[in-house]
């Protein structure tokens, strides 16, 4: 039963061969093999980290980028509502100013048409009051020029003296 | 599945060979036909095929084999080497020589008796060659790595990183564990590669059986268990010498442990050895039909079926390196299991 033997020459060898093998193999073979794989593995996953990492930090600054521009957005809208209150209160104020300064010269226009109606009365007034007294004296003169008609005014206010 | 691929390859080469017995012994043509001729005999054939020699025959001629060296050491004849030639004459008949005596692959000596056979024999020579292939492809790969850097494999290293990696994630990882498997990966890629390149480097025609020699599959189950004995941790020594049985049962199971010790080394020693031999047998008993019936028909037939066998024995070649492997690094990591579980 040489098949089921072993050789005890052959075993040495095989020990020797493989041994030295995996000698060699490991130091110049193995180890730098493996080791390049190792780090080409560490190289793709850090790149997929990286990507990863880009990917969010780019999501982020997405999100950034919109909060920026919605506050940009408030912000002009806060200012156009605050211009357009200030152009209001302007132009409100403006219009009162504007009323009350209407309202004013109206009053003194009222006022001085007043003043100037009451001056211009009184002076029709005076006139009239001139005029009918110069009548007054003209028709005094044209009444009285008879020493009737002067007994008869005498008379008229004895008359009166007389009822009162 | 590896127990159904064993017997499956040896039922299979049972059959052939109850085959080839009914016929032989059905014929009385053939038993009578050798005449004066020198018999064909498909046993001394396969034998002279799977065993190992002092001499690597190619073919039939005056140069058709290369004649090895032989190394021999007794205590009181030293040290001799001198070529595997000297043991045949001019007619090739074997002859002694100073003293020794070849018989079918065995020398002794005449007056010494037993010797030390330490001579290149074929499979020594083939596994010297394995050797040198297996130094060439994985330098070369290592160089590559080195000049490329981190840019992906190309030719040679390409081939082989997928294997080194299958290597590493699903053989070596998941049986010893992350944490040591950079530690042992050497072991499993050399045991890996040097089963499957002797393997492959059997199956070409005129190549030694390497890995189909008890001899080399006994040395590499060897190296397996004395790694594993070397990294084992207690839980392993305690469930072998304290097994978690009751009192009375211990002086039963510890002998069975003990045992079970060494059939893990023995079934990866027979399972690579008888698998690889019966591939051999099995294309060398297909080719033998063609001599035994002495017929071109079933020689062209039996060529076919070899090549297809041949094209299966590239799978087994494969499959018997990987469970190799595999079943090194479950016992190592068997061993290595911190808790218990």
């Amino acid at each position: 039963m040489e098949l089921i033997t072993p050789g005890f020459g052959l075993i040495i060898w095989q020990l020797l061969v493989f041994i030295a093998l995996m000698f060699i193999l490991t130091k110049y073979a193995w180890k730098p093999i493996l080791n390049a794989v190792k780090s080409r593995e560490a190289a793709i996953e850090d790149a997929l980290h990286a990507a990863d990492k880009a990917r969010e930090d780019m999501k982020n600054l997405q999100a950034d980028n919109a909060k920026l521009i919605e506050e940009a957005r408030k912000e002009r809208e806060k200012i156009v509502s605050a211009a357009q209150s200030a152009a209001n209160k302007v132009k409100e104020d403006a219009k009162a100013e504007a009323q009350l300064i209407t309202d004013k010269m109206i009053a003194d226009a009222q006022a001085s048409i007043e003043a100037e109606k009451r001056a211009a009365l009184a002076e029709v007034k005076n006139q009239v009051a001139e005029f009918s007294v110069e009548i007054a004296e003209m028709v005094l003169r044209k009444e009285l020029s008879s020493p009737q008609a002067q007994k008869e005014l005498v008379d008229s206010y004895m008359a009166d003296l007389k009822t009162n | 599945m590896n127990a159904t691929k064993f017997f499956s390859l040896r039922w299979v080469t049972a059959c052939m060979l109850v085959f080839f017995t009914m016929f032989t012994a059905a014929s009385p043509a053939l038993a009578s036909g050798g005449g004066s001729e020198e018999e064909f005999s498909a046993k001394d054939l396969i034998f002279h095929h799977i065993l190992d020699t002092h001499e690597w025959h190619f073919f039939d001629g005056p140069y058709g084999t290369l004649y090895l060296p032989v190394i021999v050491y007794s205590q009181e004849g030293g040290l001799e080497v001198f070529s595997s030639s000297n043991f045949y004459n001019d007619h090739h008949e074997v002859v002694p020589y100073q003293g020794y005596i070849y018989d079918h692959g065995h020398i002794t000596h005449e007056q010494y008796g037993h010797v030390y056979d330490f001579s290149i024999t074929k499979n020594v020579a083939a596994m010297f060659i394995s050797f040198a292939l297996l130094l060439f492809v994985f330098l070369s790969s290592a160089r590559s790595y080195k000049k490329r850097g981190n840019s992906p494999p190309k030719g040679i290293a390409a081939f082989f990183e997928p294997l080194i990696l299958f290597i590493r994630d699903d053989i070596v990882v998941p049986n010893i564990g992350k944490k040591d498997a950079d530690k042992f990966m050497p072991y499993h890629l050399t045991l890996f590669f040097f089963i499957w390149f002797n393997n492959l480097l059997g199956l070409l025609p005129g190549a030694a059986n390497v890995t189909g020699n008890i001899a080399v599959t006994v040395t590499l189950a060897i190296i397996t268990l004395i790694i594993t004995h070397v990294y084992a941790k207690k839980p392993y020594w305690s469930h072998i010498f304290n097994p978690p049985v009751p009192m009375a049962l211990k002086p039963m199971m510890i002998p069975i442990e003990v045992v079970g010790i060494f059939t893990k080394p023995f079934s990866l020693t027979v399972r690579l050895f008888a698998n690889i031999t019966a591939g051999h047998i099995m294309i060398l008993v297909l080719l033998s039909f063609a001599f035994i019936f002495k017929s071109v028909a079933v020689g062209a037939l039996s060529a076919v079926v070899a090549t297809a066998m041949n094209f299966l024995e590239l799978l087994v070649a494969f499959i018997q390196a990987y469970v190799f492997t595999l079943l090194s690094s479950i016992f190592i990591g068997q061993a290595m299991e911190e808790a218990h579980h």
